[in-house]
C-alpha cells in the first residue's frame, strides 16, 4: 500500500497539530525526554515558546491566557518532575474548567516500567486530575490523538488534557493527518435542550413572585455571546441576578439589577435574595460549597431550575426541580426567543415587592469598610486600583485568600474574561503565572496580579520570566503579614490562636523586584497609597506594588462553614454561632 | 429533617472503547467519589470495534446512582451507561470454581449436592474435586456454603455479568 500522506517526525508532528489547532504561543521547560520537541520548536516560527521559572506556573500561565481569550492553553513539560510539577495547575484547571491541553515528555517505550531515570507513570499521576489522558505508543496515531486532544479539552465542560509522549515516538516518522478528518468515536457533548424543557422552564419562572438568577462560570466559558443573552434575559425580565466567583464579569457589575456576589463572602442582598427567593434560575454554576452554605438550610422555599452543560452537576449536592442539560448561550438564546414568542411576563406587583425587599437589604451596605486614619484598608487599596484604572482595558488574577475576596468584592467586573481567579482548587501562587498568560494574549492591555504576601511567595520566581519577555504585569501586593485568611479562621474559629499564619521573614519587595530587574514601589500608609498606584500603573514594565495594610482587617461579610445564607457576619461586632461553628469546623 | 433514603443495590452496564487504563479510569472514579463497588467484571466484547463491556454492581442511595451514571457517561472512552435494574427485567449470572478435598462420604456428598445444582466437576484426583457451577449470586453463595462442611479448599468467582431481557439490545 503506498502512503500518500506526508510523512514527519513524532516532534514535527505535533508542532504541525498545535499550529492547525490554532495554537500560538507555548508555556513550557525544557527537559531530556522532550528535546527533539524542543529542537523542532527550534526551527520553525508559528509556535511562540514562552519560558516559565516552574511547570506548575507553566499550567497556570496556559490558564490565564485561556481564561483570558477562551482559547485552548497549550503546556509543554518534560517528564517525570515536569509532569508531577503540572499536576497542581492540572487539578486548578480541572476544578475550574479550563480548557488545556498539556504535552508530557516521557522516557521511550521500552523503558516504561523501568523506574528509568526521570520517569513516572504520567498517565496514573494525571488520570483523576484530568478531564482526559492520553499515552501515545505509536507514531501512526500521534497526529490523530492531539487533535482529539484539542477536541476534548474544548467541548462540553472544557478542562485539561495531557497527551504523554514518549521520546522515541517523538524521533520516531509518521504520517501527518489534518485536524478536519479527525472525529472522536461517540464523544459528542449536547450543548441544545429540547424546546419542552425550555417551555417547563418558562413555565416554573412565570410562577415566580421573588425569582434569582444564579450565574457562574459556565456563563463565561460559553463564550461572551453567553454574557449578552444574559444580560438581555436579565433586562427582558428584570429579575435580580448574582453571580459566583468564577461568573463574575458575566454581568455588568454596574447594573441595577446586579446583587453582586453571593456566597461565603457575598454580599447581604444576594445571600438573603438566595435564602428567600421562590424561584431559583441557575445558569452554570454548581452549587458549590462556597455558594451554598449549610445545605440542609440552602434556599428552602425555592423551585430551582438548572441550566448545566454537565450532566454530573445535577443534583450533586442540591436537588433541583428542572434540570436543563446544555450549552448557555445555545439555551438562552432558545429561552429569549421562546419567551418573546410567549409574550410572557413574570407578576409585576410581586416582583415589584421583591425589589422593593431587596433594596431594604442593599441598604445595609454590607460591603462598607471603616477608615482607620492613615493606616491602608484592603479595600480601600482595591477600591483605589479599579478607580485609577477606569478607562484601560483591564485585566485581573488573583492568588488565594483574603485579597483574592477583597478584589472579588471592590473591583467591579463589566465584561467576561477579565477575571482570572483559582476558585475550584484555591492554589495559591496561582495569579502571578496567571497574569503572565493574559498579558502574553493582550501585550497592550493592564494586567494585575492581586496578590498576598504569601501566596505570591509561592511562584515568586515568574518575576524572571516577566521580565525576560518584558511583560508589564503588576503584582499588587496587599500585604498584611499574614496569611489573612487563616488568620481570620483562627480568628473566629479556633480562639484566636494563630499557629503558624504569621509571615516571618518576609522580603523586602521593593528590593525584591530589583533584584528580578523590574520596578518595586511601597505604600507605607494612605498618603502613599494613590501615587504608588498611580506609579505602578503608569510604569511601562513589571512592577512589585507593596501595599501595607491593615494587618487585623477580616473578610466581611462572611457565612462561617456550616451556617446557612441568612446567618451572615457582617462585620467583626457579628460573632459566629456556636452551633453552627461547631458544625463547620470540620468543614473547611 | 428528611428522611434518610433508602439504599438500594444497582447493576449497571457500561459499554467501553477496550484501551489501556480504562478500567482504572472507571475504578478511580469509585474511588475518588467514595462509591461502592460490589461486583466488577470487564471483557473484551467487540474484537471489530474495539469494545468491552464492563458490569459493575453497586449501592446507594437513587440520588449516588444517579451521580455514579452521570459520571460514568462522561469518561471520554465511555460509550454507553445502561442501568439495568432500573430500565426493566434482566438476567444476572455468575460463575465459580469451587475446590472441594475430602474423601470417603464426605466426597459423594459434595458430588451429590454438585449434581442437584447442575455444577460440573472439571477437574478431579482421587482426594479432590473442582466444581464449575453458574447461576444467580444466591445459588452460587448457597452452593458455597454447602461445600465448607465437606471440605471447601478456594473459590474463584467471576462477578456478575448481565444482561436485559427480550429483544432489544444497546
Amino acid at each position: 500500500m503506498s502512503d500518500t500522506r506526508e510523512m514527519l517526525t513524532g516532534a514535527e508532528i505535533v508542532l504541525r497539530a498545535l499550529k492547525d489547532q490554532g495554537v500560538e504561543v507555548i508555556f513550557g521547560y525544557p527537559g531530556g525526554a522532550v528535546l527533539p520537541i524542543y529542537d523542532a520548536l527550534f526551527q520553525q516560527n508559528a509556535i511562540r515558546h514562552i519560558l516559565v521559572r516552574h511547570e506548575q506556573a507553566a499550567v497556570h500561565a496556559a490558564e490565564g491566557y485561556a481564561r483570558s481569550t477562551g482559547k485552548v492553553g497549550c503546556v509543554l513539560v518534560t517528564s517525570g518532575p515536569g509532569a508531577t510539577n503540572a499536576v497542581t495547575g492540572l487539578t486548578d484547571a480541572l476544578m475550574d474548567s479550563i480548557p488545556l491541553v498539556c504535552l508530557t515528555g516521557q522516557v521511550p517505550t521500552h523503558l516504561i516500567g523501568n523506574d528509568a531515570f526521570q520517569e513516572c507513570d504520567t498517565t496514573g499521576i494525571t488520570r483523576p486530575c484530568t478531564k482526559h489522558n492520553y499515552l501515545v505508543k505509536d507514531v501512526n496515531n500521534l497526529a490523530r490523538t492531539v487533535h482529539e486532544a484539542f477536541y476534548v479539552a474544548r467541548t462540553g465542560r472544557p478542562g485539561p488534557v495531557v497527551i504523554d509522549l514518549p521520546k522515541d515516538v517523538q524521533f520516531a516518522t509518521g504520517p501527518y493527518i489534518p485536524p478536519a478528518t479527525v472525529a472522536h468515536k461517540t464523544y459528542r457533548p449536547r450543548t441544545d435542550a429540547d424546546m419542552s424543557v425550555i417551555d417547563r422552564a418558562i413555565d416554573m419562572l412565570l410562577t415566580a413572585e421573588r425569582p434569582v438568577i444564579y450565574g457562574g462560570g459556565g456563563i463565561i466559558n460559553s463564550g461572551d455571546e453567553a454574557s449578552v443573552l444574559l444580560t438581555e434575559f436579565a433586562r427582558l425580565t428584570n429579575i435580580p441576578v448574582t453571580l459566583t466567583l468564577m461568573g463574575l464579569g458575566a454581568y455588568p457589575a454596574s447594573d441595577r439589577q446586579f446583587l453582586g456576589m453571593l456566597g461565603m463572602h457575598g454580599t447581604y442582598e444576594a445571600n438573603l435574595v438566595m435564602h428567600g427567593c421562590d424561584v431559583m434560575f441557575n445558569i452554570g454554576a454548581r452549587f458549590d460549597d462556597r455558594v451554598t452554605g449549610r445545605l440542609s438550610a440552602f434556599s428552602p422555599t425555592s423551585k430551582k431550575i438548572h441550566l448545566d452543560i454537565d450532566p454530573s452537576s445535577i443534583n450533586k449536592t442540591v436537588m433541583v426541580d428542572l434540570p436543563v442539560i446544555g450549552d448557555v448561550k445555545t439555551v438562552l438564546k432558545a429561552l429569549i426567543g421562546r419567551w418573546k414568542e410567549r409574550g410572557a411576563q413574570l407578576k409585576a406587583e410581586p416582583l415589584k415587592a421583591w425589589w422593593g425587599q431587596i433594596e431594604e437589604w442593599r441598604k445595609r451596605d454590607s460591603l462598607r469598610y471603616g477608615s482607620n486614619g492613615l493606616i491602608i484598608k484592603p479595600q480601600h487599596a482595591v477600591r483605589r486600583l479599579w478607580e485609577l484604572s477606569q478607562g484601560r482595558e483591564t485585566f485581573i488574577t488573583t492568588e488565594v485568600g483574603q485579597h483574592q475576596m477583597w478584589a472579588a468584592q471592590y473591583f467591579g467586573f463589566e465584561k467576561p474574561r477579565r477575571w482570572m481567579t483559582s476558585g475550584g482548587l484555591g492554589t495559591m501562587g496561582y495569579g502571578l503565572p496567571s497574569a503572565m498568560g493574559v498579558q502574553i494574549a493582550h501585550p497592550d492591555a493592564l494586567v494585575v496580579d492581586i496578590s498576598g504576601e504569601a501566596s505570591v511567595m509561592m511562584n515568586i520566581q515568574e518575576m524572571s520570566t516577566l521580565v525576560q519577555y518584558r511583560l508589564p504585569v503588576k503584582v499588587f501586593i496587599l500585604n498584611n503579614q499574614y496569611m489573612g485568611m487563616v488568620r481570620q479562621w483562627q480568628e473566629l474559629l479556633h480562639g484566636g490562636r494563630y499557629s503558624e499564619s504569621y509571615s516571618e521573614s518576609l522580603p523586602d519587595f521593593v528590593k525584591l523586584a530589583e533584584a528580578f530587574g523590574a520596578r518595586g514601589f511601597r505604600a507605607l500608609d494612605m498618603n502613599d497609597l494613590d501615587d504608588v498606584i498611580r506609579a505602578t500603573l503608569d510604569h511601562p514594565g513589571p512592577v512589585i506594588a507593596d501595599i501595607c495594610v491593615d494587618q487585623k482587617e477580616n473578610c466581611f461579610p462572611m457565612i462561617p462553614s456550616g451556617a446557612a445564607h441568612n446567618e451572615m457576619l457582617l462585620g467583626p461586632e457579628d460573632k459566629a454561632d456556636p452551633v453552627s461553628t461547631e458544625e463547620g469546623m470540620v468543614l473547611v | 429533617m428528611k428522611q434518610p433514603q433508602p439504599i438500594n443495590r444497582h447493576t449497571i452496564a457500561v459499554l467501553v472503547d477496550n484501551e489501556p487504563g480504562i478500567l482504572a479510569r472507571v475504578v478511580g472514579l469509585f474511588s475518588g467519589r467514595g462509591y461502592n463497588i460490589e461486583s466488577l467484571t470487564v471483557a473484551e466484547v467487540e474484537q471489530a470495534e474495539q469494545l468491552s463491556r464492563i458490569t459493575v454492581v453497586t449501592s446507594g442511595t437513587e440520588q449516588v446512582i444517579e451521580q455514579i451514571k452521570a459520571h460514568l457517561g462522561r469518561l471520554v472512552p465511555v460509550h454507553k451507561v445502561h442501568d439495568l435494574t432500573a430500565e426493566g427485567p434482566h438476567v444476572e449470572r455468575e460463575l465459580a470454581l469451587v475446590k472441594v478435598a475430602g474423601t470417603g462420604d464426605r466426597r459423594v456428598e459434595s458430588l451429590r449436592i454438585a449434581d442437584i445444582f447442575r455444577a460440573r466437576a472439571i477437574d478431579s484426583t482421587t482426594e479432590s474435586f473442582v466444581f464449575e457451577i453458574t447461576g444467580s449470586q444466591e445459588k452460587v453463595n448457597a452452593f458455597v456454603a454447602l461445600m465448607i462442611p465437606l471440605g471447601l479448599v478456594e473459590v474463584s468467582r467471576t462477578g456478575i455479568v448481565a444482561i436485559s431481557r427480550g429483544a432489544s439490545g444497546f
